[in-house]
């Protein structure tokens, strides 16, 4: 069983990418003034083939991007770009059914996602009604079979036929990424799509993530608060924190050298049960809710490395080093060597450890 | 059908409902005198020839309880059927569309609701034209809005639900997602709103037609109580024929309650009823 | 070696139901000592919630316990009374729900459901009452000032602490705990973690704590459990069952972790689903899924075999296979 491959680097255009996406919602009645901040001035970019990961904890942001992103609401402020088109500009219905046809979501909730009422054949057969016109009934009912077999349900007949309460939820979160399939998508907004299975059943689904970039070529955003499984499958990874894009750059990279002092709290925090011991910190996990937040660095009052800038100056993402930024007035890039590459240091560079 | 057998409640009221139903399609079966046939002794008490006695004009009380039975049923289920409808697509639509919708149809709703039923029901009914289709027209007008605020509920808990939301990305149009994705999954609910409402509207259609507000020259249950308390039937000493069709409402009442109640415990194992716990065995 | 505080012998568990009775849990023994912290791991459908709630004395109808014994502190839990369970029930031992939003009513302030606790185990002052509620909240890092608050006033790692916060009102001797991390995210759940290991370490008391996810009790409890499909399939020292799985499962688990500071490798996780209790898999419950199975366990149910400190129920440790058939 070999690892899941990473893509190869990209100078080719975003598949999607956006700009100062930003959500607001607001709290209490019509006449209320206060404001959620869900999500802030997002620059956000996928290419082709890749696997994207936003990493947050509740609270960040990160599932009110993925409704953005789906055209579930539209954004405050701010724009989406896919393929060069503004989606949150489309409006006719053919636009609409152009831009869904390529970008299907998946759903965390095995269990609420699927209608009980009917076969778990009735999404992807939709999709294919709605998004691949071409297709006869006969071919449909082809294609059905063909991606129910690419994501591991066999055999696919038999299993186009049952109802949602007879599999189990690693099986219904195969049949979500079917669906997603039977519109040859190129991008899929994948939704903490294993944070309700077992332990032993993740693996299964994320494997087959990798391998739908490799065999579909599909694009993927991963949205999880799993940094574990972040690694496991992403080429990229973008932390949020308060609605903010904090960090983000290459897997190995922005997890072997962190630069935000957030992304360095989360990494110390995950439990890994071949570690030897835990690093203990002072800080209790209390994430904030961004209501009417001011200017300044919205992760100041948990850092320890907070000076007077932060709470004036929102830090915006600035370059740590190739592809990797970071948006911290403290933490200082990589020292480049002879040949423009990281150097090869360990404390130098970044703030030490908490 | 196993659990339906199991339920008492569900086989009492299914009895019920069964037997209504038979009398109603075969009425020539159980009752065998023509039930306006005034031609009997007047006030007759019950005997062998006349089961529940007769009415002042000497007509057979019991025919005339079976003959009602079926314009008494096709009444209920007519007009309970449509109200159902009708806050079924109000209900939902409020739910899902949400916003400005949603407020309008629930101030419609609650205008509905608050309007004083029984007071609106005469009003309208002798404002319009006497008769059968008035009498289920003013019914539904009226009775539509108890379900509608709890169809609206159920609605509101499912939008919740991520398979509304995926067959939004999915690109489905709301109209396709009310009919198809969301009420399909109501169906029990929408059962049982229509065995609930049944329950009352057994009452208000005999309440109306005992006021005289119905079609008078058919015979129902209601219409049996309208001439009973005209025929001076309790000063004649003649209670069993205006306890006859009151018993009958209620009992068509109670099995489609008892149905009801069934349907809401084979649907949810938590409302059943508890089994008596076995002795607890020792180690 | 003392008394052990709790002693589970052979408790099986059923769900009697019109149509047939599951057998959740299926002759479970455990022992937990003073101080000690035992964690309780498997995945959904396991039964570790059950034979929880079977230990605390929770269960409701149709769920029933068939046989074996609950030793608490020397008297059998199952043969004692409603009554006589009272005076038992939160000040000896105590319970943590798994999700806080279920178990705290909305209603009410914190402060008057820490009320209707003591006054239901204990007569107390409201005086006395008061002092002790504010002295509990202090332990869990919880401000006094949120004793007026109600639970969505709270944020989710806040309301947990609450949680355990009632749970020591009596400074009970044995603390249940049911997934009580689950809804939280690492840092949070990390910091609750070391509050209840401080806690325990302060006050002395021992902890049973249920959890699916191996990865959060590794570095706290002493001995870890983990359980498939109504059995213990593995019981040890927590250092013998991370460094050396012995039961197929347990290695399959502990290699489903991706890790996020060790070189990355393939996962594999383990194929197929867990059985359906109603009608187990003959012989080892596992041997479906099983990498290392062998023609016998289609057809013997392996016992505990003992290995070292570790007890494994697996045919690969018996002393003597029994025949193939």
């Amino acid at each position: 069983m070999s690892l899941p491959a990473s893509a190869a680097p990209h100078s080719e255009a975003a598949l999607l990418h956006t700009a100062g996406l930003t959500r607001h919602f607001r709290l209490g009645g019509l006449l209320s003034r206060r404001m959620l901040h869900a999500v802030d001035d997002l620059d956000l970019t996928i290419h082709e083939r890749e696997i994207v990961a936003l990493v947050g904890e509740s609270g960040s942001g990160k599932t009110t991007v993925a409704r953005l992103l789906a055209m579930i609401y539209p954004p405050t402020r701010g724009a989406i770009f896919y393929r060069g088109r503004s989606v949150h500009k489309l409006r006719s219905r053919k636009d609409v059914l152009w831009y869904r046809g390529e970008v299907p979501m998946v759903f965390q909730d095995p269990y609420s996602a699927m209608n009980p009422v009917f076969r778990v054949s009735h999404g992807v057969m939709r999709n294919l009604k709605l998004h691949r016109p071409e297709l006869d009934r006969a071919q449909r009912h082809e294609e059905a079979e063909r991606v129910f077999d690419i994501v591991g349900l066999n055999p696919a007949g038999d299993m186009l036929r049952k109802f949602p309460y007879e599999m189990s939820g690693g099986q219904r979160q195969r049949v979500g990424f079917a669906q997603a399939l039977a519109v040859q998508p190129k991008l899929i907004l994948a939704d903490e799509p294993v944070s309700m299975l077992d332990v032993s059943i993740r693996a299964g689904i994320l494997n087959m993530m990798a391998s739908l970039r490799a065999e579909e070529g599909a694009s993927i955003l991963y949205i999880t608060h799993d940094i574990a499984s972040a690694r496991y499958v992403a080429d990229r990874i973008i932390v949020m924190y308060a609605g903010h894009a904090v960090e983000q750059g290459p897997t190995d990279v922005v997890l072997s050298r962190p630069k935000h002092p957030y992304t360095q709290l989360l990494l110390s925090a995950v439990p890994d049960p071949r570690e030897k011991a835990v690093p203990v910190s002072a800080d209790s996990g209390e994430p904030p809710r961004v209501i009417d937040p001011g200017e300044g660095c919205r992760f100041r009052q948990r850092c320890p490395y907070a000076i007077d800038k932060c709470a004036k100056i929102t830090p915006a993402l600035r370059p740590m080093g190739p592809a990797h930024d970071a948006a911290c007035h403290v933490a200082a890039a990589e020292p480049l060597d002879a040949d423009g590459k990281p150097a090869a240091t360990t404390v130098a560079g970044s703030p030490p450890a908490p | 059908m196993q659990a339906i057998l199991r339920n008492r409640k569900a086989t009492a009221g299914g009895l019920i409902l069964l037997l209504i139903v038979f009398v109603a399609a075969f009425p020539g079966l159980v009752g065998r005198d023509d039930p306006q046939a005034a031609i009997y002794g007047q006030d007759l008490g019950p005997s062998w020839q006349h089961l529940l006695g007769t009415t002042q004009l000497g007509q057979d009380v019991f025919s005339q309880l079976i003959w009602g039975t079926r314009l008494t049923l096709i009444v209920t289920v007519v007009v309970s059927a449509i109200a159902t409808v009708i806050s079924m697509v109000i209900g939902v639509t409020a739910a899902y569309v949400g916003g400005l919708t949603d407020r309008s149809l629930s101030l419609l709703t609650d205008i509905f609701l608050i309007l004083p039923t029984l007071p609106l029901l005469i009003v309208l009914a002798s404002y319009l034209p006497p008769g059968t289709v008035t009498l289920i027209v003013v019914l539904t007008f009226t009775s539509w809005a108890f379900q509608a605020r709890q169809l609206r509920s159920q609605g509101l808990s499912l939008r919740a639900r991520d398979f509304l939301a995926a067959a939004r990305v999915r690109g489905e149009r709301t109209s396709y997602i009310i009919l198809v994705e969301i009420i399909p999954t109501m169906t029990s609910l929408i059962v049982a709103s229509f065995l609930g409402l049944s329950v009352f509207v057994v009452g208000f259609a005999a309440g109306l037609q005992f006021l005289g507000l119905g079609n008078s020259t058919e015979i129902t249950w209601g219409t049996m109580l309208y001439y009973a308390q005209q025929g001076g039937a309790l000063e004649a000493g003649n209670a069993l024929w205006a306890l006859a069709p009151g018993a009958a409402v209620a009992l068509l009442g109670a099995g489609f309650a008892l149905v009801n109640y069934a349907f809401d415990e084979i649907g949810n194992p938590a409302l059943r009823p508890v089994r008596k716990r076995r002795a607890r065995t020792t180690a | 070696m003392p008394e052990p505080l709790l002693e589970v012998d052979n408790l099986s568990v059923s769900y009697l139901t019109d149509t047939a009775d599951i057998g959740a849990v299926d002759r479970v023994s455990l022992t937990v000592h003073a101080g000690e912290f035992l964690g309780i791991v498997g995945e959904s459908g396991c039964g570790k919630s059950t034979l929880l709630f079977a230990i605390a004395q929770l269960l409701t109808p149709p769920a029933e316990i068939t046989s074996g014994r609950v030793v608490f502190k020397g008297q059998d839990l199952v043969q004692l009374t409603d009554g006589e369970l009272r005076h038992v029930r939160w000040r000896d031992y105590s319970v943590v729900m798994q999700s806080a939003m279920n178990a705290l009513n909305p209603m009410k302030s914190i402060a008057a459901q820490f009320k209707d606790t003591m006054r239901a185990h204990k007569r107390m002052s409201a005086d006395a009452i008061r002092t002790r509620s504010t002295e509990v909240l202090h332990l869990v890092g919880i401000d006094a000032a949120h004793l007026d608050s109600y639970p969505h006033q709270l944020s989710g790692g806040m309301r947990q602490r609450a949680m355990i916060a009632m749970a020591l009102l009596f400074t009970p001797q044995l603390v249940i705990m049911d997934e009580p991390t689950s809804a939280l995210d690492v840092v949070a759940q990390r910091s609750l973690m070391t509050q209840i290991k401080e806690l325990q370490q302060q006050f002395g008391f021992a902890v049973i704590f249920v959890t699916h996810d191996m990865s959060v009790v590794a570095h706290y409890s002493d001995r870890v459990m983990v359980m498939y499909a109504g059995q213990v399939a593995e019981i040890g020292a927590t250092n013998s069952i991370f460094e050396r799985p012995l039961h197929p499962y347990s290695k399959g688990l502990l290699d489903a972790f991706p890790s996020v500071h060790g070189p990355r490798r393939a996962l594999t996780g383990i194929p197929g689903s867990p059985p359906d209790l109603g009608r187990p898999p003959s012989g080892c419950r596992f041997h479906p899924r099983c990498s290392e199975a062998m023609a016998q366990c289609t057809t013997s149910e392996p016992d505990l075999y003992t290995v070292g400190e570790t007890e494994v129920r697996c045919l690969l440790y018996a002393e003597r296979l029994p025949d193939a058939v």
